[in-house]
């Protein structure tokens, strides 16, 4: 289940904003062992086989978590987070994000404000999304939207039938060696530098497969983004 | 000098030696009883060691970070300065900023929405700041008892309940390590039952949540060992034992016990399990000469 190295960059290839050490600790040990628990939690069972996002979704239980449940949602946090972020990072996306962004927060700013309290604010160890969710799941016709969202430990936003897009990973480990104490700075550093707009972009595309953001079906030669 | 002025001079050195024995001793009762209740009143749970400092002019107390009785590097290479110097500088006492800002909010709400609202800051700050006040006071260098193993009526109840003092740190290390995310495990006393207890709290939550009384507390939150030890959370758990204070453990234990028997003189029987020490003379006081 892990490949042989981080998604397409190597591990020195985030500095000076994520250190060369970070990497070699959470990736190659904390992600490694997840990976390697889970393995072992799994094999020989019926879950073997299974997809990730789905084997996450069956290990949540409806609320009863089975054992599995935090190694299977730790590998996919780590394999979603390695994948959000990217040397050359952060600044602001264009296109469709960056609209639907303005639309839902106000404004790009707003949206950083949201992000960052949210990541702050989450206490312990856990992660903050942005996700898209229907604004009402259980009517068929209206529209999604772009929101921030906090989970704590090995917890993640499918269980709760959104879409993420983008995840920041706030447990201790993911910072300390490069930001100590500073969660705040790692947070600015993160959103100013790393984020991978360009899969977010993707991730959205595919969410409209799920989720209608626009209350009208607007055809493709007449969309117009600011 | 003859034999009758002898005699009433040895009676009178006698009866003065007599008095000046019992001066001493009333005077002695007198400081245990007062040291007693003074020290009653300040330690005994988790929310009392945390002594509040200051009322502000508008009626609500604050709290300021402890100071610790070693230096920052004392522990090494157990835990090293580093860390020591974070944990306690930075993140203790984020927590006590951020407690008082909540208090400071508290005493200025107004509605009951205002007031729940501050529940959760209230929870992991205040929280914080309990926990880690017993934290630095259970661990000690070497050179001031650090990592010598319990004494008296602590080490006969680890040995009766666990087999032995290896056993108790094999099992809270195996907890210690199973702790998801963020927490604390805790050596517990169920007062009540007079049962000692491994226990876990998450993230910040104090361990008299669980009703028990919080006797040793270590902080495996990643930043407690991150710098030093990285991931390996087990290799910290195995070495804190080198610094771990069992003194003040061990006062714990008797300060319960104590606070239980100053409330009801029935169970003083219950607290004579032969305690050394000074701790041992002021029980013995208290059962003999009743305040």
């Amino acid at each position: 289940m892990l490949r042989a190295c981080v998604e397409g960059y190597s591990l020195d290839a985030l500095e000076p904003y994520m250190s060369k050490q970070t990497l070699e600790f959470h990736w190659g040990k904390h992600h490694r062992a997840y990976v390697d628990n889970l393995n072992k939690q799994i094999a020989g069972t019926e879950l073997e086989g299974m997809q990730l996002d789905e084997l996450y979704k069956f290990s949540y239980n409806n609320g009863n978590p089975t054992p599995y449940f935090n190694n299977a949602g730790q590998v996919w946090n780590h394999d979603f987070f390695w994948q959000s972020i990217k040397p050359g990072g952060g600044k602001k996306p264009s296109g469709e994000v960056l609209y639907l962004l303005e639309r839902d927060f106000g404004s790009f700013e707003a949206f950083v404000e949201a992000l960052k309290e949210a990541a702050t604010t989450q206490f312990g160890s856990g992660w903050a999304w942005l996700v898209a969710t229907k604004t009402d799941p259980l009517n068929e016709n209206t529209f999604g939207k772009l929101m921030v969202e906090k989970t704590f430990n090995a917890v993640n936003p499918l269980i709760f039938g959104r879409i993420p897009l983008l995840t920041i990973d706030v447990w201790e480990h993911a910072y300390y060696l490069d930001f100590q104490n500073k969660r705040p700075d790692y947070i600015s550093t993160f959103i100013d530098e790393l984020i991978n707009w360009d899969i977010v972009t993707a991730r959205l595309e595919r969410a409209k497969a799920f989720i209608n953001f626009y209350d009208v079906i607007v055809p493709d030669d007449q969309i117009e983004y600011i | 000098m003859d034999g009758k002025q002898e005699c009433e001079q040895k009676m009178k050195q006698a009866y003065s030696e007599q008095e000046h024995r019992r001066d001493i001793l009333d005077r002695f009762l007198d400081m245990a009883a007062s040291m007693t209740r003074s020290c009653g009143r300040k330690l005994g749970s988790a929310l009392r060691m945390c002594t509040p400092r200051g009322m502000q002019m508008r009626g609500f107390q604050t709290y300021s970070l402890p100071e610790l009785s070693y230096d920052y590097g004392a522990l090494e290479p157990y835990i090293s300065g580093e860390i020591m110097e974070l944990h306690h500088s930075k993140h203790h006492k984020t927590y006590i900023t951020n407690f008082n800002t909540a208090l400071e909010k508290l005493h200025d709400a107004k509605d009951p929405q205002s007031i729940v609202s501050l529940q959760s800051a209230l929870n992991f700050n205040g929280g914080g700041h309990i926990n880690h006040t017993i934290f630095w006071k259970n661990l000690a260098p070497k050179s001031l008892g650090g990592g010598e193993g319990p004494q008296g009526p602590l080490a006969s109840a680890i040995s009766t309940q666990y087999g032995s003092l290896e056993k108790l740190i094999a099992k809270m290390n195996s907890v210690g390590a199973a702790v998801q995310g963020s927490g604390w495990v805790w050596l517990g006393l169920n007062k009540e039952l007079k049962h000692l207890l491994v226990e876990t709290t998450a993230n910040q939550d104090p361990l008299v949540n669980k009703g028990l009384v919080p006797l040793l507390g270590i902080d495996v939150w990643e930043h407690a060992y991150y710098l030093q030890y990285k991931n390996v959370r087990p290799d910290y758990l195995k070495n804190i034992w080198n610094v771990v204070n069992w003194k003040d453990v061990s006062q714990r234990v008797v300060w319960c016990l104590v606070m239980l028997a100053s409330r009801s003189t029935s169970s003083l029987s219950s607290t004579l399990i032969g305690a050394k020490g000074i701790s041992g003379v002021i029980i013995v006081i208290i059962v003999i000469f009743p305040r």
